[in-house]
């Protein structure tokens, strides 16, 4: 992914997103000054640990961050060419379903469980195809089968409580995809699935994408699911995202502390280890974040100027930036042990 | 759904059945109808031959059989208040009832529901604020009183409605509204809170990135969830208004069961009390049943668990 791409090519790019959440007692900054970008076709991974504002980013993405108590304070989010902070409610509407769309996290509760499926997935239908109900019944049994459901004439008359977990995922992606979005946000879409099913969910996701040229924001906790699904990755910790770049990159060379704090604490199969690894301490509270390097109180490289200002961004490799003090050229504390510069960008 | 239903049937009838026989044996407890009736100078051979005509020195399970059999064919007893078979009376005063606690209903429900939805979706509004004031001052004023205030408001002062009796719609529009304002304030709470739950659902905010228009969110999808909690509320409150119309037919001098009880109480007509009990407890059986009935069809989760 990283050879030929050209501007035209990026149908999201955000820039500087803060996304704060005021209350009476603090002001929770979840996001805090995000840029990335998203190209047609590829999946990006947006990885952390839970509240580092993984889901906060992509409901900012679809303006649906719970009212009133938050709100997108600053920052562009340009859709194919328009901002669409600048757009108004019900122009708005038109970009939610039918040019970005989510698959949220647990489907036993995401359908409504007094309709049944087909009702759900014909209103979702419907707002893309205005036709008669015959034919609406017919895309709706196409789209329950492009998702794998079998025998879909049967279960468009069922509710979501006759269905399995992983079935009503299979729904609420066909109801995602129902409006053929150019962007699909997946929210952690198989952790509430058992490990079998999670497999031929990610299969089919990757299926739909190869098929429709769909480009997918991947949010998980899970680098496993990251190895397997993403081209790209942005490591978020604490409302910031510390780290991105191409996913072979950020595995063999991740440059970032916290990342590779992270690629240490997923257990290996061939190592038999007493005590898992983990990483000290407890991530800053959204609310009372420090001054400089949000990983700082955690970080084992940590110095002066780390506490004091929030580092720069420095690149890696091409597609391939970290936020650390650590990694710019004039660092004088300990050098990050485990870190491979890529020869000839760095000494 | 007709197993469900048929099941529900036959625990109506069973509650029923433990009905009639409180009914009887509070009768029996309430001590010697024959006392109410005959004056102190009747004689011994008197008070023996009434109770003999009566069943009445039968031993009590006898008495349960017969006055189940009775029951069961529509036989409730003459009233001594106004010397005519119950069933008659009750025909006669019954539908005054229903179509005053009917017509409450429908008041109760055509201000509570819209209130409750729209306070939830504007949390915190001085709408929200308006619609509690409005609805904890019919919960705190008793309901005769919001019947007199009311009476003499359009009544007596503006003319606009009558006092009381019954005829067309305007007679029912200030008693209707005197016993419906009451729950108003329960039902809207219920809903309210219920709607501030949906409103929170993963599958509301699903229903907002599919692009739904907010309307559509609130009146399609949370609305009919948010219903499920208040709405055996509603349908027991149509069993409370019957019952509890009592007293505003008494200030409204509506010609109903209500005030015919009250007058029976007043002459000491046990038969008619006893009669007028009994259909209450059917009342509140069937209405339980049809709740359970309606709540099935709202809620398709319920007619398979």
């Amino acid at each position: 992914m990283t050879a030929v791409q050209t501007a035209t090519d990026t149908i999201l790019e955000v820039n500087n997103l803060k996304t704060y959440i005021f209350t009476r007692a603090a002001t929770v900054k979840a996001v805090d000054g995000i840029s990335f970008d998203l190209k047609k076709g590829e999946t990006l991974g947006i990885v952390g640990e839970s509240g580092c504002g993984k889901t906060m980013t992509a409901l900012s993405l679809l303006r649906l961050v719970p009212r009133p108590a938050g709100r997108i304070v600053e920052g562009e989010i340009v859709l194919n060419g328009e901002d669409i902070l600048q757009k108004s409610e019900d122009e708005m509407r038109d970009v939610r379903g039918r040019q970005i769309s989510m698959i949220l996290q647990d489907p036993q509760t995401s359908l409504n469980p007094v309709f049944t499926i087909g009702n759900q997935l014909r209103e979702a239908l419907g707002i893309a195809h205005k036709e008669n109900k015959s034919s609406m019944l017919g895309r709706a049994v196409d789209a329950l089968r492009k998702v794998n459901v079998a025998a879909p004439e049967r279960r468009l008359d069922d509710y979501p409580h006759q269905m399995s977990g992983g079935m009503k995922q299979r729904v609420v992606g066909a109801i995602a995809m129902s409006c053929e979005p150019g962007i699909i946000i997946a929210d952690e879409p198989t952790t509430a699935l058992d490990v079998t099913i999670q497999l031929q969910y990610l299969r089919l996701l990757k299926e739909i994408q190869a098929e429709t040229g769909l480009a997918i924001i991947f949010i998980t906790h899970d680098f496993g699911v990251v190895a397997r699904m993403c081209d790209r990755v942005a490591v978020m910790y604490a409302g910031r995202i510390i780290e991105q770049g191409d996913v072979r990159d950020i595995f063999s060379r991740p440059a970032h502390p916290y990342t590779q704090a992270l690629i240490n604490s997923v257990p290996k199969l061939e190592e038999r280890v007493d005590r898992l690894y983990s990483i000290e301490g407890q991530p800053p509270l959204l609310s009372n974040l420090p001054e400089g390097c949000r990983f700082a109180p955690r970080c084992p490289y940590v110095s002066d100027r780390c506490l004091e200002t929030y580092p720069t961004s420095i690149q890696i490799a091409e597609e391939h930036h970290a936020d650390c003090w650590a990694l710019h050229p004039d660092w004088e504390g300990s050098p990050i042990a485990e870190y491979v510069a890529p020869t000839g960008t760095t000494g | 759904m007709q197993r469900f239903i048929v099941l529900r049937i036959l625990q109506g009838l069973l509650a029923v059945f433990v009905i009639s026989l409180i009914v009887f044996a509070l009768s029996r407890v309430a001590g010697d109808p024959l006392a109410a009736i005959l004056d102190d100078e009747a004689g011994k051979e008197q008070i023996e031959r009434l109770r003999q005509s009566w069943g009445l020195d039968k031993p009590l399970h006898v008495q349960y059989f017969t006055y189940m059999r009775r029951l069961l064919t529509g036989d409730l007893g003459v009233s001594f208040r106004w010397d005519r078979p119950v069933l008659e009376l009750i025909a006669e005063r019954l539908p005054a009832t229903v179509q005053l606690s009917s017509f409450a209903l429908v008041i109760t429900g055509i201000i509570a529901f819209p209130i409750g939805v729209l306070s939830a979706v504007r949390k915190d509004s001085w709408f929200d604020a308006g619609g509690k004031m409005f609805a904890i001052l019919g919960q705190s004023a008793p309901t005769f009183a919001v019947g007199l205030i009311l009476m003499w408001l359009f009544a007596v002062q503006l003319g606009w409605l009558p006092t009381s009796g019954r005829g067309g719609f305007k007679h029912m529009l200030l008693p209707g509204f005197a016993l419906g304002y009451y729950n108003v304030a329960a039902i809207m709470r219920l809903t309210r809170s219920s709607m501030l739950d949906v409103l929170d659902t993963e599958y509301v905010k699903l229903a907002r990135i599919k692009g739904i228009p907010e309307w559509k969110i609130v009146w399609k999808h949370c609305f009919r969830n948010a219903l499920i909690g208040p709405l055996t509320y509603f349908s027991l409150i149509f069993a409370v208004l019957i019952t509890g119309s009592v007293v505003i037919e008494t200030v409204f001098a509506w010609p109903g069961l209500g005030l015919m009880v009250i007058e029976a109480i007043n002459s000491k007509d046990h038969i008619v009390v006893q009669a007028v009990v009994m259909l209450f407890a059917l009342l509140y059986v069937g209405i339980n049943i049809a709740t359970d009935i309606t709540y099935a069809y709202v809620d398709p989760r319920i007619r398979y668990g």
